[in-house]
């Protein structure tokens, strides 16, 4: 039998804000355990909750960014349940009327058509703090509890059960990653947790439409490693019923290290989180007017940009893909458009040179130290002849390391291309005598030969030579 | 006049004047706290040289010319206020040796005015109860007769007044909690409208129905300290940015032509008749003061009690969840795994009244059980809201009973705690309706037992109540009565 995968994703998104979701403790990460916590996010007696705004108006603009209507009326909820990270006993969440809801993403794979994905809802919620284990006290073998994370503030963002495969699921959550980080609403930090997803994975025969029971895969911290937890679970699945077993509803945990899940607590044994209004927060009213002006407020978003890029500056999808993988690259490639006017060009050396030398130095494009603004100048010498491509590359590497205009280093370093024929004319007169030879063999007909005499002009004169130039009197000269 | 009979207002025109220092104040107020505390039980903690220190630096404030109304003035609060450095306990052993790094905002603001802490008063646990007897810290009895209880519970909170061993005391109310023990100790106790007073730092029991509230000797005082304590607090999200009229200047003025309503549900057959005969001295005073009164209808009341040990129960179940042995409070000594510590912890720290209510609302939440116990308490609730939104289009104010009986025995319902839930049953309304109440001494039983009266307002209309209280006063001696202690 064929079988059909049903998969839908719930993502925990950090969100970027400076101070907690209901306290103004900071949200800063690294601190001294325990630093950066108050009365509320500590859960003492008497303690109340007052919300972040910041968060609500970071919650707008993720539900506004993924199609989602937005509650004029919703609702915080005690999500109950004890564990030692959890000081209060429970999670102030968000259950019957979150703040975002019925949204979607189109998501598009290589070679098919596009695919619409359901967002069921987006929620507010506090993060919980972590334990920390060992040698503590000096007592060995205990636990601590780490409060600076409590109360960070969180959106998890439910999608439909539309996905059916693992490259739609990864495609999905690229696109949500983007869109998050693109906002400026989170890090995007998957190993650090800022960014995180858990997995409803099921299977049904091809052709039902009743879905399987499923199993939630929790503990999935990277792209690969989501493809791989639910490809796994996909077979897991399929080959429990193929030997006539029955898939049960549980959470499963993902290892990275054996690339396989494991039960972690079945249904019997799933908390009964009680959840109820939380009395101590009012409901969140959203009027129009503010949805509105978080609307106006809104960045042009990845998927605009890139169609723009196509349609206005004529770049390929590819490039455009490429250029809009996030913002602060988007911003700099236009910044430089802005600057010199050769979207193409400008594309070619953001995606070059710029790209390049920022992987092998592991610089963010923000901290970048040749600016679009001295990029365009680099690519105006070329234009005007000024240097030649192969110089300008030169040049690149020297204004990456000084940060000089470019035209400086070429003035101190003597770099402006040689395009007087009289002093190109006697090189290749040099040239041609010291290698009578290869002379004799172009002439022969081996067409071949006109590299190396290229190479050689370039290498005499340092490369300053200009090409054009050189192309056309080699051509002069050799043919006789 | 005797320091510990007098009330704010005296004591503040004695202070003013320079006839008494805060601190001879405090001193006999920490003696009468001492001579009668044995028969009392008033405190869980009394905090004497706290007290001195907060008095020197009254008498300091008072010399300087910065005096405020409640400056110098020694009062006492329910264990229940977080008091910064100063033990809380709640009346639980889950809380006995919590110190607070903070304090409640009600709290802070009587000490930002001066006023002086003579310690923290006894309590049912986590304010569970009617009579003062799930408190861990020992029995409180009712200084009228002190075989019988002070009520709960607040119960410290009215005994301290009536034991004259404070001028004042702040409770919390969340349902009937400040009006019962007011009406057993015979002293005035105003539950306000909910977010009228911040909640912050005050112990939680149940979020949507708390509300801290003073307890006095007379109107006046309770008018003074309500200034003190009412207004916004952005620490609380449920707290209301109304503004707060001048309650003392708001007292004169009388009542002449004020709409009272009376309920006919809270007339019913079986009311103790000490009880129905003070409610009907009552109404013939405020008759003759030109009163006008009219019979209203409160159709769902019959299901509060039921409604409010719903929705109380399952929201304490979660607000008593962070009492878990991890962080403070009780740990169990010998726990084998952190489930075990959980249960050891809070079966030792939790009395048997706390446990029942944790269980009760657990199961009231539970999945399968949460829309035909908590959903449809609350739309009970939304019910019995609407009563009281429509019954005071036609009235300005409401009179009624406070509890059904005068003050029972000591251990006569603790084994019945049905019985005891229904001693609430005229004063939960009110906080399921969310508007303000205050008990008024108005006569004693045949035993010389304290009997009050409730006077219920509209949302925010606490200076109404006051006047109403007020005048009544002014046409009676029973706010002067003090018990032979």
């Amino acid at each position: 039998m064929k079988y059909q995968p049903v998969i839908g994703l719930e993502v925990h998104v950090q969100l970027l804000t400076d101070t907690k979701i209901f306290c103004g403790c900071s949200t800063k990460f690294g601190s001294e355990p325990n630093s950066q916590t108050c009365p509320v996010c500590l859960g003492l007696p008497g303690a109340l909750p007052v919300l972040n705004k910041k968060v609500v108006e970071f919650a707008i603009k993720a539900g506004l960014s993924t199609n989602c209507s937005i509650t004029p009326r919703s609702i915080f909820a005690r999500k109950n349940y004890f564990y030692p990270d959890l000081p209060k006993g429970y999670q102030i969440s968000q259950f019957e009327e979150p703040i975002c809801q019925h949204g979607w993403l189109d998501i598009q794979l290589d070679g098919q058509e596009g695919k619409r994905i359901g967002i069921t809802r987006i929620h507010m919620e506090e993060d919980a703090g972590k334990l920390v284990h060992g040698d503590l006290t000096g007592l060995d073998d205990n636990s601590g509890v780490d409060l600076n994370r409590a109360c960070t503030p969180l959106l998890e963002v439910v999608s439909e059960p539309d996905l059916r495969s693992s490259d739609e699921a990864v495609s999905y959550l690229k696109q949500l990653h983007q869109i998050v980080t693109w906002l400026g609403l989170c890090d995007g930090n998957m190993e650090e947790g800022s960014f995180r997803c858990d997995a409803n994975v099921s299977v049904m025969p091809v052709g039902s439409d009743t879905f399987g029971t499923r199993a939630e895969i929790k503990n999935v911290n990277s792209f690969k490693f989501v493809k791989q937890a639910i490809e796994y679970e996909i077979q897991r699945q399929i080959d429990l019923i193929e030997d006539g077993g029955t898939v049960v509803q549980e959470t499963r945990l993902f290892d990275p290290n054996s690339g396989r899940t494991r039960s972690m607590r079945s249904k019997e044994e799933a908390h009964d989180y009680r959840y109820f209004p939380d009395p101590d927060l009012v409901p969140l009213v959203i009027c129009d007017e503010w949805v509105e002006r978080s609307r106006t407020e809104l960045p042009e978003l990845p998927e605009q940009c890139r169609k723009r890029f196509v349609s206005q500056l004529g770049l390929t999808e590819y490039d455009a893909e490429v250029l809009t993988a996030n913002r602060p690259l988007a911003e700099f490639f236009e910044a430089g458009v802005a600057a010199h006017g050769n979207a193409k060009a400008v594309a070619n050396w953001t995606m070059g040179e710029i790209t390049r030398s920022l992987n092998d130095s592991g610089t963010s494009i923000r901290e970048c130290p040749v600016t679009p603004q001295l990029l365009a100048e680099l690519l105006k010498l070329i234009d005007e002849g000024t240097i030649s491509g192969k110089i300008a590359k030169t040049v690149f590497d020297e204004m990456w390391r000084s940060g000089k205009a470019p035209q400086l280093i070429v003035e101190e370093q003597g770099l402006v291309q040689v395009s007087d024929g009289g002093a190109i004319e006697s090189i290749i007169d040099e040239i041609m005598a010291a290698n009578a030879g290869q002379v004799e063999e172009y002439r022969g007909g081996k067409e071949k030969v006109f590299g190396f005499f290229v190479g050689q002009v370039m290498k005499v004169s340092k490369g300053k030579a200009n090409p054009a130039v050189v192309n056309e009197l080699l051509l002069k000269k050799l043919k006789g | 006049m005797n320091i510990i009979d007098m009330t704010i207002s005296g004591l503040h025109a004695a202070l003013k004047s320079k006839q008494l220092s805060s601190v001879e104040a405090t001193k006999a107020m920490l003696e009468r706290i001492e001579t009668v505390e044995p028969q009392v039980g008033s405190f869980i903690t009394v905090t004497a040289d706290h007290a001195l220190e907060c008095a020197a630096t009254a008498d300091l404030r008072i010399a300087s010319g910065r005096m405020d109304m409640l400056t110098g003035i020694p009062l006492a609060v329910k264990d229940i206020f977080l008091t910064e450095g100063i033990r809380t306990t709640c009346g639980s052993r889950i809380l006995e040796n919590f110190i607070p790094p903070y304090s409640a905002t009600s709290y802070q603001n009587l000490r930002d005015s001066g006023a002086v802490l003579l310690g923290k008063l006894n309590q049912d646990e986590f304010a569970m109860g009617s009579s003062n007897e799930s408190s861990a810290f020992g029995v409180c009895r009712n200084p009228w007769d002190t075989t019988r209880i002070p009520g709960g519970s607040s119960g410290g909170s009215a005994a301290a007044i009536a034991a004259r061993q404070a001028i004042a005391t702040l409770g919390t109310d969340t349902g009937g909690s400040i009006r019962q023990p007011a009406s057993h100790c015979g002293c005035v106790g105003l539950k306000p409208t909910y977010g009228r007073v911040s909640r912050y730092g005050v112990i939680a029991y149940a979020s949507s129905l708390d509300q801290v509230g003073p307890l006095t000797r007379d109107v006046t005082d309770n008018a003074i300290m309500l200034s003190a304590l009412a207004g916004y607090d952005p620490k609380d999200s449920t707290s209301v940015d109304e503004p707060v009229p001048d309650y003392v200047s708001e007292l004169a003025g009388g009542i002449k032509g004020l709409k009272i309503g009376l309920p006919k549900e809270y007339f019913i057959a079986g009311l103790d008749p000490d009880v129905q005969k003070t409610m009907d001295a009552v109404i013939e005073t405020y008759r003759r003061l030109g009163a006008e009164f009219v019979e209203i209808s409160l159709p769902h009341t019959d299901y509060a009690v039921a409604t409010y040990y719903l929705i109380a129960t399952a929201e304490a179940s979660s607000n008593l969840a962070r009492y878990d042995g991890v962080r403070f409070g009780h740990r169990a000594k010998e726990a084998a795994g952190l489930l075990d510590m959980y249960t050891k912890s809070r079966s030792e720290g939790f009395g048997a009244e706390v446990k029942r209510r944790i269980m009760l609302g657990t199961y009231a939440l539970s999945s399968g059980y949460y829309d035909a116990y908590y959903v449809k308490a609350q739309k009970a609730r939304t019910l019995i809201m609407n009563d009281f939104i429509k019954a005071f289009e036609s009235v300005d104010v409401m009179l009624t009973p406070v509890a059904p009986t005068p003050a029972f025995k000591i251990g006569e319902k603790v084994n019945d705690p049905l019985q005891m839930y229904l001693s609430d049953i005229f004063t939960i309304p009110v906080n399921l309706a969310g508007t303000c109440a205050m008990s008024l001494p108005a006569g004693f039983s045949a035993d010389g037992l304290p009997i009050g009266v409730q006077l219920i307002g509209k949302p925010f209309g606490e200076e109404v109540i006051l006047r109403a209280g007020y005048a009544f006063e002014q046409a009676t001696e029973w706010h002067k009565a003090t018990a032979a202690l």
